[in-house]
């Protein structure tokens, strides 16, 4: 089966002028690599700025102006181009926002989530979708600070699914929602993927993931460091990375073993491996070199020495 | 209901207090003035040549002779029980000399008004959505020449080049000169206010297409943008931008109405236009008391007017203020 989206050492920088004429690129994603099929769902984890939302904004095009993309982006096997992204955005590929924050205020939610469409087709439509999700036809005329949370994303997920997408992106639907509201919104991405959509679930929250997810993405300092079936995370023998060990370590039901130290950012990327100043299992070699990323049981991973260095 | 109510009530004493604080002002200004009403309108040599029962007999008519604390409270007296005393300069009720100068006024304030608004608000736009580009940087440049340029110089500017140069437009008053008041088309009038109406809107357009621009600068940075162009919208400056930034511009638009009417006055000047602003400018020279509060009183109640009517419409227009009054 063709993925419906595959990234291919993607890197996305941005360039700032500095002092006088000189110009720097400062790294957002570099080396991004991964499939997402239709009919499942990929999530996508990291911590803040691992370059999450960078990868999102890839796809749909929606980069800033001041960034440059390059890397392969195929979607259902044809390139990507920021002109095809442009077609297919809103119909085929869609994005599931993060909350209310991200409608207009001052426009009700029907014309919005109708996106200066027009017609009785597209008003039932419209209708259909709210109601799919348990909204009612009055839920058109209020205006998005009359939603409460669970709401807004059930009115966010009906926009995204009226024309019947193929690829959805949802870039942290959950933050503020109570545990059984997340699972609510969980469950309608699993099902959206059921009925053969791919979906890519982007989120810092491991845990919620592996509830959903067929397949998990480990992003770490803007690369992809493993790519690993869900069942990866049944236990820490299934994954590779010493990062992704570490997240293992650091799901409350694990032990919260949490890892010190931050991700580098930005200008501060260490030769070699990204994260090998806080590796456990570092070694010489780690600090030299572009590190491949190697195929593993079922999955890729970024690492000279992959699953060796598991401490407990 | 018992809202509104407590609002309007609330508003009437504002406005009471705006309204005595004003009168008070000028008429303090005035009586501290240097210029001896006598002397102005009379002149140093016929005074000189007049007795005294003569003098005592003009002091009394221009009121110098009568404690300020006393004159300003008998003024108080009269004006709360609707009578605002007769201009001494043009010897007719105040309220219809103001009559008459806010007719001539009362359009070119509302011609510089909305194209300033109008204008203004495009431009802030054009240059917002634009940022850092070059529709920026011209918009930018444009309002901040003029908003560093004083309005009567703008005036003087306008005049020179299309009265005096070109000699396209006339250069000043409101009606031809000579002309009979009947015989005076409304074509005639429209070229005679036309001038004086650009060089108040331009001094007006800068203040606007600065805050619109920093206001739709701000919404485009918004993550409701960035959901609108992720789902392939079109027409986002029209049907999100427009939207969230007319509130605020409304609102400014509605509280700069004294800005107008304060640069009106300058205007006026240059232009020999007879309206309030030119009104305002002879009774403040010229000693003319009952016709300066006058004007001081009813320019106060325009500009709070104005405000008022940006607090209201705010109300109106605001789905977040509009759907929780609809709640009480
Ligand atoms: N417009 C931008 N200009 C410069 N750097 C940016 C910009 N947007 C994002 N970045 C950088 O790219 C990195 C990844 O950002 P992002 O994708 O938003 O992270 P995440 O969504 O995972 O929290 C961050 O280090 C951030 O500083
Ligand atoms: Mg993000």
């Amino acid at each position: 089966m063709t993925p419906i989206l595959t990234a291919e050492s993607l890197s996305v920088s941005f360039t700032r002028y500095g002092r006088g004429l000189s110009r720097v690129e400062l790294p957002g994603i570099r080396d991004l690599s991964l499939t997402a099929d239709p009919g499942q769902v990929t999530a996508v984890v990291g911590s803040s700025g691992s370059g999450k939302s960078l990868l999102a904004h890839a796809v749909l095009g929606i980069l800033p102006r001041n960034s440059r993309m390059e890397g392969t982006l195929l979607y259902d096997g044809a390139p990507l181009s920021p002109r095809r992204a442009a077609a297919l955005r809103g119909r085929e590929i869609v994005l599931v926002p993060q909350g209310a924050g991200c409608l207009d205020p001052m426009m009700q939610v029907g014309p919005q989530i109708r996106r200066g469409r027009r017609g009785p087709e597209v008003r039932t439509q419209c209708r259909q979708a709210l109601e799919r999700y348990g909204l009612g036809p009055e839920t058109e005329t209020l205006y998005p600070f009359q939603l409460s949370g669970g709401m807004a994303r059930r009115v966010l997920i009906a926009s995204a699914v009226m024309e019947g997408p193929r690829l959805v992106v949802a870039d942290e639907p959950t933050p503020g929602l109570d545990a059984r509201a997340a699972g609510r919104l969980l469950s309608h991405f699993r099902e959206l993927a059921d009925q053969g959509a791919g979906v890519l679930f982007i989120t810092h929250d491991l845990e919620l993931a592996l509830t959903v997810a067929h397949k998990v993405v480990v992003l770490y300092a803007g690369q992809t460091v493993e790519e690993v079936p869900a069942e990866g995370f049944r236990t820490e023998k299934g994954l590779a990375h010493p990062y992704s060990q570490a997240l293992w370590r650091a799901m409350p039901r694990n032990g919260f073993q949490v890892l010190p130290g931050l991700q580098p950012e930005g200008l501060d990327l260490p030769e070699g491996c990204a994260f090998a100043p806080r590796c456990p299992g570092r070694r010489p070699e780690c600090g030299r070199g572009q590190i491949p990323y190697i195929e593993t049981d079922g999955g890729r991973a970024r690492c000279l020495f992959p699953g060796e260095v598991s401490v407990s | 209901m018992r809202h509104r109510l407590g609002f309007a009530g609330k508003k009437l004493i504002r406005m009471a207090l705006l309204l005595l604080g004003t009168s008070l002002a000028a008429f303090l200004l005035m009586a501290a003035s240097p210029l001896d009403p006598l002397q102005t309108n009379i002149g140093q040599a016929a005074l000189g040549s007049m007795t005294r029962e003569q003098v005592d007999r003009l002091e009394e008519y221009w009121g110098t002779d009568t404690p300020p604390m006393e004159r300003y409270l008998g003024w108080l007296g009269s004006a709360l029980k609707g009578d605002f005393g007769t201009s001494l300069l043009y010897r007719r009720p105040v309220m219809e000399v103001i009559g008459q100068r806010l007719g001539s006024s009362l359009w070119l304030l509302l011609t510089a008004w909305t194209l300033s608004g109008a204008l203004g608000f495009v431009l802030g736009l054009a240059a917002g959505a634009n940022r850092g580009r070059w529709p920026d940087k011209l918009v930018r440049g444009c309002c901040l020449v003029l908003s560093s340029a004083p309005v009567f110089w703008l005036a003087l500017l306008l005049l020179m080049v299309f009265s005096v140069w070109l000699k396209v437009l006339p250069i000043g008053l409101a009606v031809p000169i000579g002309a009979e008041a009947a015989s005076v088309t409304l074509a005639q009038r429209l070229r005679h206010a036309l001038l004086p109406a650009l060089a108040l809107s331009i001094s007006g357009i800068a203040g606007i297409a600065l805050h619109t621009r920093e206001k739709t600068a701000d919404e485009m940075e918004r993550d409701y943008i960035l959901y609108a162009r992720a789902m392939g919208e079109r027409h986002i400056l029209l049907r999100h931008v427009v939207r969230n930034v007319a509130l605020p511009a409304i609102t400014l638009q509605f509280a700069s109405i004294g800005e107008i009417v304060g640069g009106s006055v300058l205007v006026e000047q240059v232009f020999s236009y007879p309206g309030l602003g030119q009104a305002a400018v002879s009774a403040g020279l010229g000693g003319d008391m009952p016709l300066l509060l006058g004007i001081a009183v009813v320019t106060a109640a325009l500009v709070f007017g104005g405000n008022l009517t940006a607090d209201l419409l705010y109300g109106a227009i605001d789905p977040r203020i509009r759907r929780e009054a609809a709640k009480r």
